[in-house]
């Protein structure tokens, strides 16, 4: 039996003169009906244009396909080869035969369409329906990815939907003339653990009632071992390893995919949790470098021409933490949890309501620097000036601080540039000559120029590939030992949060749930919503795993004016974990 | 509509700005009415005369009483006598304002049916020579003051066709459609040339950027052929820059286009603001400055409407 799609010597390239410097360059492989192939690789390895060729919707974002081809075996078993196919050929074989979801599900939906129109059009396009025919099968197809209340949500618009729902649109619309075969590039890379579970379970279960194909493109190795059947790993343009599942995972024969396996942080459920914590040891300092206390962060919600006002959302709701130098305390929790409105916060970015927080310098003023907390954010391309120097962006912290570019100011900046493994002559150039793992080491080195206590890291690794980021994340640590800095991490990626953590905090709607020390919240997580992120963690070891499909929600985070959340009832386990008690209310099912 | 009340809420405070503004800068500028009326005439006034005649128009009092009569006047739909042109100053407007406004529609609805469909279709064709001509054209036109296109229109009527646009008493829209659209074909080519050049531009960038959507590669990947992506998924997600743009304009062509009104022997409200400025008339430039500022935030609430029905995010009643 001939396979269902086989790609041969597929070269790609870009700009005027594609054949110059491709960036495919020569990959072959095949899938058979019903298969799941992953596509593992770096940003930069052409992965995606691997696929957006499929489909030749790299046509319209300038590549050509140089050489190669691309078969099909289309519904009436005939033959076609995608890469001389006419525009108006691709035209019926794209949503009526090859589905595509996309990374991001919040910009990949048009936001001026009902969820409805966008969902009916493929109806429209590919199967001539209209009115209310139409309107019956975009209902039946968000009923097939599990949206409840379907009926309703036809008529919402894409800014009404969380991702994970906007994810599940996507799919509905890419599966509504029941393509055989659905290309996921990256369909959960953007969305919280919890949510890409369920995604991941989604598709599985679509993947048994349809008996479709899929490629499945990611940079999360632990998703592969998830779904796939077969495993293509690309470098530079080029398929450098593919075989079987298990073949690549346990045997890897290329450098390369040993060198993937190996950085990619696995989660082992706490046992690679640090073991240099200082709380543990005999010589533990009183003093921490940072105290918490009772943080409550609301934004007033009002009504009205007078806006009265109406209520609040309570976004961070009196958490208490304490972290001490040379401490990493690890905040997770999914989008909406408030851990990143607690990082901002404590950096005076978002005015607290109440509680105190306090940064402590335990060692003189001169070495210490007046401004104890500083932050490295999630996006290294964001957030540094296109049209600074590397010397001024370095010298920036220090100039708001009321100092001077001067001889000891220079000094430090070649210093930390080193430290932070760039080279000496960086300080003339400027962001956009770095590589993003370059860049985050300069917003490291920029955190690091007043010496603070603190350092906020928001998200700060999760923008990077894996190899990166394993690089990355050994200087953190590093940089930790050497200048006693208290780290607090903020995370949704537990394999990363087990290898920095020395606490972890989980949030949940605004409110720590648990706290306590890494191995053993990992190890032994004793709120449900700990372990229902715990459990969605995807790892090499749980193969073809079957996830449950669970639709409960968040629950809404607007309280009535006055509200005041009862005392906090904590339930010890150990010397340090502590989880809160669960009110059989607490976690809402929705639909 | 939360929304709408405060806006309303918010109009007359902003025209009683408008015309404070107007008040005091016309009263600072040297010169006086009874003098830019009677012209050289004034000479020959008796002192008698002319405080009778300032008497009559009430400028004798001091400002703060001079506004405060107006303000009543107001209430009453009363803009006092225009010096100039010897009338009610409401009358003067409403006799310009039917001009200016079709004009202004006219020049609006030939900017939107060039300038938009140039725009989507140099967007679609970017970097190609097509797409360098229109955006030449665009530049040309933008950059092109509208007296000299209105002038090289009647060249090019004069001399290759031996005609004129019709010019002399201007006739309603409802008295004589046809000899009303002779009238002003031309001059709302002449304001919507430099109009659409505008609107081409905006709309080729807003439709450029929204072209590398990620909802336009979704729209590809369900299958939608080209006609369907560029009208359907891609331009009513370009069209709010071009409605501000629009809004904007218009507002400023129902305020009236001295030059062009002038080049073809118009009457519209751009010369009676003109005429106001110059003789001193200050009852008439305080009301037609009123109601132009009127006119422009009814337009700009029109547009933040518009807004709303473009774009199921913007929502007016939250902000």
């Amino acid at each position: 039996m001939s396979p269902f799609l086989s790609v041969r010597d597929l070269r790609v390239g870009f700009g005027r003169d594609p054949e110059i410097n491709p960036v495919v360059r020569g990959v072959s492989f095949d899938v058979a009906a019903g298969e799941t192939l992953a596509i593992v690789g770096e940003s930069g390895s052409g992965k995606s244009v691997t696929v957006l060729s499929i489909n030749r919707l790299v046509d319209f974002g300038g590549g050509r396909i140089v050489s190669g081809s691309i078969k099909l075996t289309r519904a009436d078993n005939s033959i076609l080869d995608l890469t001389a196919a006419t525009e108006l050929q691709l035209t019926k074989v794209r949503g009526a035969e090859i589905g595509m979801i996309f990374q991001e599900p919040m910009t990949s939906l048009n936001p001026v369409l009902s969820i409805g129109s966008q969902i009916e059009e493929s109806f429209r396009l590919h199967r001539g329906l209209t009115g209310k025919q139409a309107h019956a099968a975009a209902k039946d197809a968000l009923d097939r990815v599990r949206i409840p209340d379907a009926l309703r949500r036809l008529n919402y618009y894409p800014n009404q939907l969380s991702g994970g729902m906007l994810q599940r649109v996507m799919i509905a619309t890419a599966l509504a003339c029941n393509s055989r075969l659905l290309i996921a590039d990256e369909p959960t890379t953007a969305l919280d653990v919890t949510v890409q579970a369920q995604i991941m379970a989604l598709l599985a279960e679509l993947k048994r009632e349809t008996g479709m194909s899929m490629i499945f493109i990611t940079h999360d190795i632990g998703l592969v071992a998830g779904i796939a059947d077969r495993v293509m790993v690309m470098q530079n343009g080029l398929a450098v390893e593919q075989g079987e599942l298990n073949q690549i995972l346990d045997r890897p024969q290329h450098p390369y995919t040993q060198h993937l396996l190996h950085a990619v942080p696995h989660f082992a459920s706490g046992q690679a949790a640090r073991t240099d914590g200082k709380r543990s040891s005999e010589a533990a300092p009183a003093v921490p470098a940072l105290r918490v206390d009772g943080l409550t962060v609301r934004f007033p919600v009002t009504s009205g021409i007078f806006r009265r006002p109406a209520g609040a959302v309570h976004a961070v709701e009196g958490v208490d933490f304490d972290l001490m130098p040379g401490e990493t305390l690890a905040i997770v929790g999914e989008s909406g949890s408030g851990k990143s409105t607690t990082a901002r916060a404590i950096l005076g970015l978002t005015k607290s309501t109440r509680g105190t927080f306090s940064a402590i310098t335990q060692e003189t003023s001169a070495r210490r620097s007046q401004r104890p907390v500083q932050m490295v954010f999630q996006n290294p391309y964001a957030s540094l000036n296109p049209r600074l120097s590397v010397e001024s962006i370095l010298a920036e912290p220090v100039i708001a601080a009321g100092g001077r570019l001067d001889g000891r100011t220079r000094e430090r900046m070649s210093m930390l540039i080193e430290r932070v493994g760039l080279p000496i002559n960086s300080l003339d150039r400027y962001p956009h000559e770095f590589s993003g793992g370059q860049r985050q080491r300069l917003c490291i080195a920029r955190a690091l120029m007043l010496n603070p206590a603190v350092v906020v890291l928001d998200e700060a690794v999760s923008a990077l590939d894996v190899s990166v980021q394993a690089k990355v994340l050994e200087l953190l640590v590093d940089l930790q030992r050497e200048f006693n800095l208290a780290y607090l991490f903020i995370s949704h990626d537990m394999a990363v949060v087990e290898r920095i953590a020395h606490r972890i905090a989980v949030m949940y709607a605004g409110q720590i749930v648990e706290i306590g020390r890494a191995a053993a919240v990992l190890a032994n997580p004793q709120h449900s919503y700990t372990q229902r992120l715990i459990a969605a963690v995807p790892t090499v070891s749980r193969r073809k795993e079957h996830f449950e499909l669970d639709t409960r929600q968040v629950p809404s985070l607007v309280r009535r004016l006055g509200f005041e959340p009862g005392p906090a009832d904590w339930t010890h386990f150990g010397a340090d974990h502590k989880a809160r008690a669960e009110a059989p209310t607490h976690l809402q099912t929705a639909g | 509509m939360g929304y709408l009340t405060r806006r309303l809420v918010t109009f007359p405070l902003v025209l009683i700005g408008v015309s404070i503004l107007v008040f005091v800068a016309i009263r600072l500028v040297p010169g006086d009415s009874i003098t830019a009326m009677l012209g050289t005439e004034a000479g020959l006034l008796t002192p008698q005369q002319r405080v009778a005649l300032t008497a009559y128009f009430g400028l004798d009092q001091n400002w703060l009483v001079q506004y405060w009569h107006w303000l009543l006047g107001l209430f009453r739909g009363d803009l006092g006598i225009s010096v100039a042109y010897g009338k009610p100053v409401l009358d003067v407007i409403l006799d310009r304002f039917p001009l200016t406004l079709e004009l202004a529609f006219l020049s609006m609805i030939i900017a939107l049916a060039v300038g938009l469909p140039a725009g989507v279709f140099a967007a679609t064709h970017n970097g190609r020579p097509s797409d360098l001509a229109v955006r030449i054209f665009a530049m040309i036109g933008q950059s092109t003051p509208s007296f000299v296109v209105g002038l090289l229109i009647i060249y090019v009527l004069s001399v290759g066709f031996g005609a004129l646009p019709t010019m002399g008493e201007f006739s309603p829209f409802w008295q004589d459609p046809l000899r009303n659209l002779s009238q002003l074909i031309f001059p709302a080519i002449t304001l919507g040339l430099a109009f659409a050049a505008s609107v081409t531009r905006i709309s080729r960038s807003a439709m450029l950027d929204v072209l590398s959507d990620d909802y336009v590669r979704t729209a590809r990947s369900k299958g939608a052929p080209a006609r369907s992506v560029i009208w359907r998924h891609a331009l009513p997600n370009a069209l709010i820059p071009v409605v501000t743009l629009s809004g904007m304009e218009f507002g400023y062509l129902l305020g009236g286009a001295v030059l062009v009104e002038k080049i073809y022997a118009l009457p519209g409200l751009g010369r009676v603001v003109l005429d106001a400025i110059l003789q001193r008339d200050y009852a008439l430039l305080q009301g037609s400055v009123l109601f132009i500022a009127f006119n422009f935030m009814v337009v700009n609430l029109l547009v933040d409407l518009a807004y709303s029905a473009l774009d199921p995010r913007i929502r007016l009643g939250e902000r």
